[in-house]
């Protein structure tokens, strides 16, 4: 069996060695997807130097465990690992990365963007950027949400859903 | 009944890494959100029901309706903003 599904590290990661393991001993994979996520040096128009990510620990591994679960309920996929780093990240560094396998392309397609479109809105990490008016704490997108409505989940992360009782 | 109670992100710089605090049984994550409101003027601002903070019970997202128990742990953070 592949190591655990779900990983979030300091360090970097190499796509080759996760794909490689992820299918080393399956003969009935027929198609592998994977999507990377990477520090741009310019976020809504500002320059960024640097950045750095929190997570939630536990809570974090936790809810992609989930996300893993229903990805394999929705889509006919064969083992997904995801991998996302924390800490101080610079420009040109990877944040994430989802690996998917199937028999064939298009469950392990849907499948990791389905993974990452749960995980920009529903996992636990914050990003803080360095620009050179200071530090900033970066937006959720209601974009974002948008894109797992698409799946028929209703996020509520960047849009304004105060449902709790008036205070 | 005592609630752990931990910040993440800009919460998290205004308020520190968390504190307990004690809540009547049957009490909700929103009354919990309410007792922390009422501590002083930093915390009134952090968790003001104007701004757009989530929270999670025992580490799953949920929202304010979600019956806190006994030693249960509840987070407030900004929207997330990982991937």
């Amino acid at each position: 069996m592949p190591s655990a599904r779900v990983t979030v590290q300091q360090a970097d990661f190499d796509l080759s060695a996760e794909v490689a393991a992820l299918r080393a001993d399956d003969p009935g994979v027929g198609a592998v997807a994977s999507f990377i996520g990477t520090v741009r040096d310019r976020n809504d128009g500002v320059g960024v130097s640097a950045m750095e990510l929190e997570h939630y620990p536990g809570m974090t591994e936790r809810a992609i465990e989930a996300m893993i679960d229903e990805a394999m309920r929705r889509f006919e996929i064969r083992r997904a690992r995801v991998i996302h780093r924390i800490g101080p990240l610079q420009p040109l560094d990877q944040i994430v990365l989802v690996v998917v396998t199937s028999a064939h392309r298009r469950a392990a397609f849907e499948a990791c963007q389905f993974l990452m479109d749960y995980l920009k809105t529903q996992a636990p990490f914050w990003k803080k950027e360095q620009t050179p008016d200071g530090a900033r704490w970066v937006d959720a997108r209601s974009a974002d949400d948008a894109a797992l409505a698409r799946w028929g989940i209703a996020g509520s992360n960047a849009t304004p859903a105060e449902t709790g009782p008036a205070g | 009944m005592k609630v752990a109670v931990r910040y993440f992100a800009s919460v998290r710089e205004a308020l520190g890494q968390g504190e307990t605090v004690e809540v009547e049984p049957g009490a909700t994550v929103g009354d919990v959100r309410s007792a922390l409101i009422a501590r002083d003027a930093a915390h009134a601002t952090a968790l003001h029901r104007g701004r757009a903070v989530r929270s999670a019970l025992d580490q799953v997202l949920c929202d304010e309706d979600a019956a806190v128990g006994e030693g249960a742990e509840v987070g407030f953070f900004p929207p997330v903003t990982g991937g």
